[in-house]
């Protein structure tokens, strides 16, 4: 063929396309080697440990295996209707069953998730059970208490049926599936999810404002002042970010206490009586004040970083082309800025997003974030599952955050100091 | 910052504004750590301002809670601070090396993925501590890790790794591959050329790295609130127990170490910025 050219050869003989190949592929396997080690480590210590907090959000295999008998007979009931005595008696084989494991608790926590009353029932049934005669099963499991001769309790069983469940999820949002299988709603006055969802949102958001319009102004100080006066005001920076948040939040809790000193301070130019000393911790004004201050290098420096990169004679052009240095500043340098500003307010938002420590100490009840509801679910009640399934809901906010500060900073271009 | 002297009166003006601004800015930032300063040397049991250090009196300051810091009886301090700093130099080790070598890998021109693997490296950092928290519970639960000095450690490594990835990645950017390919040409083996070329070029960045993986492991209490049984406390977990339940005068005397101690870490981690700025500006 006419377009055939001679090959290039390396003196082994060995074509030199295929040479370079082998070699790039060789340098390839090196490049991997050398992140294998730390990959895999958080593969397995870290990715799977989230997938895993996946599967149990909506793992709800545990009622499923306690009462394999009951879920069998029930498939034919149609659920209007109390079940007959074949799901009654299955029902108390399965009960006798979990007696003599001891589990018969771990069953009425579980019903009761579902709905509230279950855990009197169970243990007055199973005190019961122990006189329970042989046949017709279905009258003496109803004369045990009032609530197990009405519907609505076995449906609240069958519902429990499936190994899987976004129960946990909809829970998150204050809903629920009610016993027509709909989703609702909770009543507005228990709708304690969905107000901190919010009120998180609320706080990350004003928090990033606030520590915006705090470190534009000093940004731009440490990047036009001369070097050896930046070099000592970056400490004032620095300093608060290396230093250990549960100091930085002790500090707070001294400064606002009723006694404290900002409340003297006020007292002493006479903003407030000294009787009527304003309550600034344990509420929101606490979380906002504390939190702005904890996380603001963390928007000074990205701000910083970008504004350093400015050259002030830009400034002086726009100056000298007639612009007064407001013209200036919002023509031509701020839209500078703009990357910093990106990258600043998403890493501040991300982390006031999860915000927990401070939160904890000195927001109190009203100025508590969503990471306090999961580890209250995670220390306190022990429903994992549910604990799981809000910080997966918050982990997807997040990664939406991430991904976007991926598309606009790029993930590597973060700096450190 | 001197205007010029044919500055307009109302810009003279605004420009005052905002030097005001900044300094106050500034006092907002710094002036709470200075608060827990004086307050550590009071004589008496508040965390107010008593009228005797009002007036500067001799008598109503004293090293009373440092004391108890370091003597008073059943003081958990002394083994928190071991177990703080056992578990953090050993997290930092590891996270130095992990991660260090991962930088190695991630900035050669040949890795594939990298954009993904990144992003999988750094994820720690940028997930919400709690949601670590839970999920390294969840693995430690399993591995029979928790409430170990082990687990805590392995735990402090994934989330110290992300910042010497970063840091050494940064280094590394500014690095001249030619000098590993002089040494290479020259007969020397690629572990020889890491030890003595590669390795004294990047150290600042390590070093800067392992700083904020030991910072890290240092001040983190969130993962360490779900692993930790008690004989694995360490301060932040005493300072967060103290916070809740009293606020006494001995944990201002801590805090006050602890601040001593973050100026000590802020200075070297700037010494060591410096030094290499001026090393890649060399490279330039």
């Amino acid at each position: 063929m006419s377009s055939e050219t001679k090959q290039i050869l390396t003196t082994d003989g060995i074509p030199l396309e295929v040479s370079l190949k082998k070699a790039e592929k060789k340098n390839k396997i090196k490049a991997f080697l050398l992140v294998a080690p730390l990959l895999f480590f958080l593969i397995i210590t870290y990715v799977f440990p989230i997938g895993d907090m996946l599967f149990r959000s909506v793992d709800d295999k545990m009622v499923t295996q306690m009462l394999p008998k009951t879920f069998k007979a029930m498939e034919n009931w149609d659920g209007q209707e109390l079940p007959d005595e074949e799901v009654f008696a299955a029902f108390h084989d399965d009960f006798i069953k979990l007696v003599e494991d001891k589990r018969e608790g771990k069953l009425s926590t579980q019903l009761n998730y579902t709905k509230n009353g279950f855990k009197s029932i169970i243990k007055k049934l199973r005190r019961a059970s122990k006189k329970f005669e042989e046949g017709n099963y279905k009258e003496q499991i109803m004369s045990v208490h009032k609530r197990w001769a009405d519907v609505e309790y076995w449906r609240a069983i069958q519902r429990r049926a499936p190994e899987f469940t976004g129960q946990k999820y909809l829970k998150g949002m204050d809903m629920y599936v009610n016993e027509e299988g709909k989703i609702v709603s909770v009543e507005e006055d228990r709708r304690i999810h969905r107000v901190l969802w919010l009120r998180t949102l609320e706080i990350a958001f004003f928090v990033t404002v606030f520590c915006f319009l705090m470190a534009y102004p000093i940004a731009h100080l440490l990047a036009t002042l001369p070097m050896k006066y930046s070099n000592l005001l970056m400490i004032c920076v620095l300093l608060p970010f290396w230093t250990s948040l549960l100091v930085r939040t002790a500090s707070w809790m001294i400064l606002l206490q009723q006694q404290g000193i900002v409340n003297d301070f006020f007292v002493g130019i006479g903003l407030v009586a000294d009787d009527n000393r304003p309550e600034m911790m344990y509420n929101k004004t606490g979380s906002y004040v504390a939190m702005t201050q904890i996380l603001l290098p963390f928007m000074v420096l990205p701000l910083y970083s970008v504004m350093k990169t400015i050259s002030p004679s830009l400034m002086r052009a726009g100056k000298s082309l007639g612009g007064t240095p407001f013209v200036a500043f919002w023509k031509v340098y701020f839209p500078l800025t703009i990357p910093g500003i990106g990258a600043g307010c998403l890493l501040v938002f991300i982390l006031a997003i999860g915000y927990y420590i401070t939160p904890a100490l000195v927001g109190g009840a009203s100025g508590t974030l969503i990471s306090n509801q999961i580890a209250f679910h995670m220390k306190s009640t022990l429903d994992w599952s549910f604990a799981s399934a809000m910080g997966l809901m918050l982990l997807s906010g997040v990664l939406v955050i991430y991904w976007l500060y991926n598309k606009i900073v790029g993930i590597d271009n973060i700096k450190l100091g | 910052m001197a205007l010029p002297k044919y500055t307009e009166p109302h810009y003279r003006i605004w420009h005052y504004i905002y030097l005001t601004i900044c300094a106050a800015v500034f006092f907002f930032l710094i002036a709470p750590l200075f608060v827990i300063f004086p307050l550590s040397f009071n004589a008496e049991e508040f965390l107010s301002f008593s009228d005797g250090m009002k007036r500067l009196d001799p008598d109503a300051f004293s090293l009373r809670w440092y004391k108890d810091m370091i003597y008073g009886t059943k003081n958990p301090w002394g083994l928190a601070a071991k177990n703080s700093f056992i578990i953090a130099i050993f997290a930092t080790i590891g996270s130095v090396i992990l991660g260090t070598v991962a930088a190695l890998g991630l900035s050669s021109r040949h890795m594939p993925y990298k954009g993904l693997i990144m992003a999988v490296l750094i994820s720690p950092m940028i997930v919400p501590l709690i949601i670590s928290g839970v999920a390294i519970f969840f693995f430690m639960a399993k591995a029979g890790l928790a409430a170990t000095h082990t687990g805590i450690v392995l735990a402090h490594i994934i989330l110290g790794t992300p910042f010497v990835v970063i840091t050494v990645t940064a280094t590394l950017s500014g690095f001249d591959h030619s000098v590993t390919r002089a040494a290479a040409s020259l007969g020397s083996d690629p572990v020889n050329t890491f030890m003595k070329i590669t390795l004294p070029l990047i150290l600042p960045g390590v070093i800067s790295g392992g700083l904020f993986a030991f910072v890290t492991s240092f001040d983190e209490v969130v993962v360490v609130l779900f692993l930790a049984g008690l004989e694995n406390t360490t301060i932040p977990i005493q300072m967060w127990t103290g916070l809740r339940e009293q606020l006494s005068p001995t944990i201002l005397a801590v805090a006050t170490c602890l601040i001593i101690l973050s100026t000590l870490i802020l200075v070297t981690a700037e010494l060591l910025r410096r030094r290499s700025e001026r090393l890649r500006g060399i490279n330039r």
